[in-house]
């Protein structure tokens, strides 16, 4: 309603509303980029208990990536993550141990069964608000530890073994170089990013953040609020559900507490968390800092008194939501134009 | 277009609106008057879904739409720029426009609105790019009157769409929402202003403490003796 002068050339640009896709493609190529970088860092590394580390840090940047999408995206706060890690673990082991199937086809079937299970879960909690929707991830997940602590075919508390067979990758068993596991769970990472990167762009993905910072001016939009966490919801507990069954495959030995324990969720969720909740790099970085750290100070200062990692993580977390409440990475973004802000 | 009859709406177990009957014909302007408290924020909520009715009904073009879910309600062709504007704020002014034109699956149904939004208030298209936060609060109504535009409504209702924004600016809002009307849109106007909202409506209702306690043409309206004392200072 102000005079603005004439401006004859009206680019196309104006006259409709797609987003510039150049900080995007930018943002694609800096990930490829990571990735081949992060391929090549085995020619260098050999150790077996570096490996390990740097297996563990992909996996968890994956699973708080799927977290993210979730939690970051669509705002809805779960602390019971672990409940579709330990079904993703189960279902692989259980579909290749009772019935002899490819765990390939195992953490598929792992991620629909999760995604039905958050679906189920979804349609009674998403009625909750806030803060009693985190609390009710929390105990529902805890109740499924008890669950299949009890489920005697599951092995009860004792859990299941994996036979060891001959290194595959059609059984992805590889009992003594562990390679070719950090490569499935390089490309685990980098698929859930893109999945993440890919939600920036899309309509489903400016639903759920207008969900997340504005519930009712959403629903005056259009969007269904409902609908909007469900399919967060699901998509979310899909890869998780799939990184659940890796992590069967790669340590070949699962137990319900070690899956589906608290402790599980909590490192799902940190990462995302320390790094930046609702980015697209922030449970890369979480990560990257997170499980080494983790890692080493529990192997050499955990032997005696362990839990020691979990004061680290405890004091990271503290240190994060007083100085950085918005995680790392906003430490990278004050000089640039926020996002969206790219005409 | 829109027939609002008997309607009752609780707020916390307190009445906000009581017995409300309203009706506002294809293309019309109707304001809703009133002071603070009298209901008329939760006439509109209620009509966009977002509070649950007590009794009465709801229809629009001839259906029923009390007991809707909201965003079926904007997808049936009701707009609700609700008070405070509720933009994203850390969303750029692109970013919210299209957050109104996302109803529509195709590019082309989502860009239509735009240039109508552009002509009506210019200064949106030079701030594309800017943050929704950072706009003035005259420019955030813009806004939020244009995302609402983007859903294509054909009933467009609005919540002090004058609040909080400079005084020189109020008698251009009010041209632009005729403007609107211009476009086949119908307005259903909450206004505190009611000197101005009379000049641009067909026909008002007065709301006191939820019962409608006055209605006619504008004109009836603007010469009833008690809206004379009460509000025209005469």
């Amino acid at each position: 309603m102000r005079d603005v002068p004439p401006n004859p050339s009206t680019s196309l640009a104006d006259r409709n509303l797609a987003a510039s896709s150049s900080s995007r493609r930018r943002q694609l190529l800096v990930a490829l980029a990571a990735t081949a970088l992060a391929a090549c860092v085995p020619l260098g590394v050999s150790d077996v208990y570096a490996m390990n580390v740097m297996i563990l840090t992909l996996m968890y940047l994956a699973l708080s990536q799927s977290w993210n999408v979730l939690g970051g995206y669509c705002g809805q706060i779960s602390l019971g993550h672990a409940i579709y890690f330990g079904i993703g673990a189960y279902a692989t082991v259980i579909v290749y141990l009772k019935g002899g199937i490819s765990p390939w086809i195992g953490m598929v079937v792992g991620g629909v069964f999760a995604s039905w299970i958050a679906l189920a879960l979804g349609y009674f909690c998403f009625r909750l608000a806030g803060h009693y929707y985190t609390i009710a991830t929390i105990v529902i997940a805890e109740a499924a530890l008890l669950l299949v602590l009890n489920w005697e075919w599951a092995g009860a508390a004792l859990g299941l073994q994996l036979p060891f067979g001959p290194d595959s990758w059609a059984t992805l068993q590889f009992g003594r170089n562990k390679l070719p596991y950090f490569y499935f769970v390089l490309a685990l990472s980098l698929l859930t990013w893109l999945i993440a990167w890919w939600i920036e762009g899309a309509r489903w993905g400016y639903w759920w953040r207008a969900v997340k910072d504005d519930a009712e001016a959403a629903a005056s939009l259009g969007v269904s609020i409902f609908d909007s966490k469900m399919a967060a919801s699901a998509i979310s507990a899909f890869f998780t559900a799939v990184a659940g069954g890796f992590y069967a495959l790669f340590v070949s030995y699962i137990d319900p507490q070690s899956v589906f324990g608290f402790q599980i969720s909590l490192l799902i969720t940190l990462p995302a968390v320390l790094g930046g909740i609702g980015t697209l790099w922030g449970p890369a970085v979480g990560a990257v800092l997170l499980i080494p750290l983790g890692e080493l100070t529990r192997s050499y200062i955990g032997g005696s008194g362990s839990g020691t990692h979990l004061i680290v993580y405890g004091a990271l977390i503290v240190v994060i939501s007083l100085l950085r409440p918005e995680g790392l990475v906003s430490l990278f973004r004050s000089s640039k134009p926020a996002r969206g802000a790219q005409a | 277009m829109l027939e609002v009859a008997g309607l009752t709406t609780t707020y916390e177990g307190l009445v906000a609106i009581s017995d409300v009957s309203l009706k506002v014909g294809k293309g019309e302007i109707v304001t809703v008057a009133g002071a603070n408290g009298a209901g008329k924020s939760t006439l509109l909520k209620t009509i966009a879904g977002m509070e649950q009715r007590q009794s009465g009904s709801i229809h629009f073009e001839g259906e029923r739409i009390d007991g809707v879910q909201p965003h079926l309600i904007t997808a049936r062709g009701i707009a609700f720029v609700p008070e405070n504007r509720r933009l994203f704020p850390r969303l750029s002014v692109r970013d919210n426009l299209r957050l109104g034109s996302f109803l529509f699956r195709k590019r082309p149904d989502r860009d239509a609105p735009l240039d109508g939004v552009f002509s009506l208030f210019p200064v949106l298209k030079e701030r594309l790019g800017q943050l929704a936060g950072t706009l003035s609060g005259g420019e955030q109504q813009m806004l939020a009157m244009g995302r609402a535009l983007m859903t294509r409504p054909k009933l467009l209702m609005l919540d002090e769409p004058s609040q909080g924004i400079m005084p020189k600016l109020v008698t251009e809002m009010f041209a632009a929402i005729k403007a609107i009307r211009q476009t086949g849109v119908t307005i259903l106007l909450v206004e505190q202003r009611l000197v101005e909202s009379l000049e641009i409506a067909d026909s008002a209702v007065v709301l006191q403490t939820g019962r409608i306690v006055l209605r006619g043409s504008a004109q009836e309206v603007r010469d009833h003796p008690d809206i004379r004392s009460a509000y025209l200072g005469a």
